[in-house]
């Protein structure tokens, strides 16, 4: 025999592999065709979506293109400043060419009527900019030169280096300048990466009470689940799926409903505080105020993604059989030691998966932070809505959330290096 | 049977006395319990499940408490201590290993919780996993491991930290026939090196005559007899132990005479047949008569001389390699079983011949019916 194998064959004569494949051929296709909706749904839903936003934060064409809302004709913008920028490397001043090129542009966006949505790109990098282009567009076609002299007559803000910088940046629609506004940063006129001065920095701070919030929901969810999910895992099974019905009730009943009630509770005349007056543990005027900051936000939210917690620890629990803490007990275990060495290590797989889930879902959480979080309790969810409904910065709003999905995902990574996902089980 | 165990309790190292136990307020699992165990003695608790053994094992090893009635360890009662300071080894069905632990750190886990150091403790799980041939394995982690492997390091685990006693839950239930047998050898191996008290719970008889010194066998909370193992194959005391242990043919019928250790026994067909009377006592009582089956005998000069034989037919025979099991039809019934050595000269029967049966009457023991 040679030490390469021959190449096998059927008995009469097709090679072996082409067989098996053609054979198979069929009930592949058939599997295929059967998960072909949901890999259309998931396509069409969900990464295309994600695809779009993520570019949607790394360009935006305001400063370059003009869409027509009634006809969608796309009309190019501030193409001879465009050019100029082109021909001229980052950091040469802009001469008497750069604002002849920009006063021809001002006087067409004039006759496009775009000077608003230009103005409002410029007006992301630098707050206050819009109004200096819709002013003197207005007085376009007075501008004689020499342009730069003009120029500054009109707005001294055309002088300002930093206007300039924007205007190169936001020239190429592809830009990075909105994950720097998403993480409180932005540039000066060298072009460096600077912080923004601190009254306006918002977004880390967000971020950092997000994940905060975030960490101290998915703790008290632990500690309020754990317990819950090991007398249901103990119950026999016909009492454990009454109860278990109870802990999923909360499922059944609108978000809206489940979030209003708590503002019911816990409102400063609400019926907690109300009670706690009447026993006499606080008085008419110290009434604790637990709605529209951040406890309200925690309360609801624990609420709300508590199942989350349990339905995993319970799949996890339900199958250890309880010999194994007997075992330690009768091998001279306490039971606290029984339970910290040999129970506890054997859920962790679920506790993983509880406090992933409810992590994440909170990060993202939204309408509850929205009704019950006041000032206080607002998280990064809130302010992505704003842009997105509000100041339609749509590529800020893209970029806080990418930042948010990159963020998640690196948690996804580091549970995968330090806890492994395969000793994840969620139910 | 209450006046002998109520001698030996207060002696043994391990003793139930007057233990009861209830769940549920309404009904007793375990009926006043009395028994004493010996030091070095390997003794199994025998049933059908429901019958109350593995209750009483769990109220030995601290997990169930006894409602009623004492249990005492070494002359010390032991029904307010914890499991943890037992001091007892068990080994339970599904073994019970830690699965998140390798074996060396399942074994040393008993050790550690006792506060042994490094060093004593290194030596002592080597010299337990040697005990059960495992020396090569501790690194591995229970799920690489066969069922009879885990078994012995079940086995091992109990017995790392010297317990005084050693409990077992029917431990060999999960293993399949051949590993089962080998390791009733190994486990009473170890119990006569290592002079070990074992109590050993199984519901299969066949493993509780092989390894005890002596069985108790439970039916509905009560020990129906405590014997060894031959005692209670040949002189069951009663129907419940006849018919649970090893099979057994029964014939009923009613006392015809009785007299100095004889009895017959008149069938409802009405053959006379011979028997020991056991729990019967009187003329005209109702007994059921049981009869294992290689006792039986159909050649009549294998018979002790004036013995009563009884006409069978033959139904069906079975080759079963080693012994030819023959059904018959007999007084009236068709599930009288009779088994035969498979031997070179072995008269065949055929199915439809009949033949004359016969017994030796110390073979047949008449008990009170059920």
């Amino acid at each position: 025999m040679s030490d390469a194998p021959a190449l096998l064959t059927t008995a009469d004569g097709q090679p072996l592999k082409s067989a098996l494949a053609h054979s198979q051929a069929r009930s592949r296709r058939r599997a295929f065709l059967l998960v072909a909706p949901l890999f259309l749904f998931v396509v069409i839903t969900f990464v295309i979506p994600i695809g779009q936003m993520l570019f949607q934060s790394v360009y935006n064409p305001g400063f370059i293109e003009y869409e027509n809302r009634d006809t969608g004709e796309i009309t190019k913008l501030m193409t001879n400043v465009t050019a100029w920028f082109e021909q001229n490397p980052q950091g040469t001043q802009p001469d008497e060419t750069a604002y002849a090129a920009l006063a021809a542009d001002l006087v067409h966006l004039k006759a496009t009527r775009a000077g608003g949505s230009v103005g409002e790109r410029i007006n992301y990098d630098i707050p206050g900019t819009r109004s200096l282009f819709t002013t003197t567009v207005r007085n376009a076609d007075r501008l004689a030169p020499p342009y730069r002299e003009a120029l500054a007559a009109a707005d001294a803000k055309w002088a300002d280096p930093l206007v300039w910088r924007a205007m190169r940046s936001a020239s190429t629609g592809y830009t990075l300048d909105f994950y720097l506004n998403a993480l409180d940063l932005t540039r000066d006129e060298t072009g460096a990466i600077v912080q923004v001065d601190q009254k306006v920095r918002v977004y880390v701070m967000l971020f950092m009470r997000t994940l905060g919030l975030s960490a101290a929901i998915t703790l008290i969810c632990l500690v309020l689940a754990f317990p819950i999910a090991h007398l249901l895992a103990t119950l026999p099974l016909a009492r454990s799926n009454l109860l278990m019905v109870l802990v999923l009730l909360p499922f059944w009943t609108s978000l809206l409903v489940r979030t209003t009630s708590w503002i019911v509770l816990l409102q400063s005349q609400g019926v907690v505080n109300d009670l706690m007056v009447a026993v006499g543990i606080i008085g008419e005027d110290g009434r604790i105020q637990m709605m529209y900051n951040r406890i309200g936000t925690i309360v609801a939210m624990t609420h709300i993604l508590l199942p989350f917690m349990v339905l995993p620890l319970y799949s996890v629990m339900r199958p250890i059989p309880p010999s194994y803490v007997r075992a330690a007990r009768s091998l001279g275990a306490t039971s606290w030691t029984a339970f910290r060495r040999v129970y506890l290590p054997q859920t962790l797989p679920g506790v993983g998966a509880g406090a992933l889930l409810v992590f994440i879902l909170a990060v993202g959480y939204y309408i509850t932070p929205a009704l019950v979080g006041g000032a206080d309790g607002q998280l990064i969810s809130n302010l992505i809505a704003f842009h997105m409904q509000k100041s339609l910065n749509w590529s800020l709003a893209a970029a806080l959330a990418s930042i948010l999905l990159f963020g998640v995902l690196i948690l996804y990574w580091l549970y995968d290096r330090i806890v492994g996902i395969d000793n994840m089980k969620l139910g | 049977m209450t006046a002998s165990n109520a001698a030996a309790v207060g002696e043994g190292f391990v003793v139930f006395d007057r233990v009861q136990k209830s769940y549920d307020g309404v009904t007793l699992v375990v009926k006043d319990l009395n028994l004493s165990i010996a030091k070095g003695e390997f003794l199994t608790m025998l049933g059908p499940s429901g019958s109350g053994k593995t209750t009483c094992l769990m109220m030995l090893a601290g997990f169930e408490t006894a409602t009623h009635g004492d249990i005492r360890l070494d002359s010390r009662p032991i029904n307010q201590v914890p499991p943890h300071k037992r001091g007892i080894g068990m080994v339970f069905q599904n073994y019970a290993l830690f699965p998140h632990m390798s074996v060396g750190e399942n074994l040393a886990f008993p050790l550690e919780v006792r506060g042994i150091g490094k060093s004593e403790r290194e030596a002592k799980i080597k010299r337990a996993l040697d005990m059960v041939q495992m020396g090569a394995f501790v690194h591995r982690r229970p799920a690489q491991l066969s069922g009879g492997q885990q078994q012995r390091i079940a086995l091992a685990r109990a017995l790392v930290f010297d317990p005084k006693l050693v409990l077992m839950d029917e431990p060999l239930g999960a293993l399949d026939k051949q590993l089962r047998e080998h390791m009733q050898f190994e486990i009473k191996h170890l119990h006569d090196s290592l002079g070990l008290t074992v109590v050993y719970v199984t519901h299969d008889q066949g493993e509780a005559l092989t390894m005890s010194d002596r069985v108790a066998v439970f039916n509905d909370g009560v020990i129906q007899q405590l014997d060894t193992p031959d005692e209670l194959y040949e002189r069951p005391r009663n129907s419940f132990v006849a018919q649970f242990i090893g099979e057994n043919n029964k014939l009923t019928g009613v006392v015809e005479q009785i007299e100095a250790g004889k009895a017959l026994v008149r069938l409802a067909t009405g053959e006379v047949i011979d028997a020991t009377p056991v729990n019967v006592t009187h003329k005209g009582q109702k007994t059921l008569v049981s009869i294992r089956p290689e006792r039986v005998e159909f050649k009549p000069d294998m018979m002790p001389p004036g013995a009563h034989v009884i006409g069978a037919e033959v139904i069906e025979v079975i080759y079963m390699g080693d012994i030819l099991r023959a059904r018959l039809h007999v007084a009236g019934s068709s599930d009288f079983i009779m088994k035969m050595r498979n031997t070179i000269g072995q008269t065949r029967l055929s199915p439809g011949q009949t033949v004359n049966i016969g017994w030796d009457p110390l073979d047949a023991r008449a008990l009170e019916p059920l």
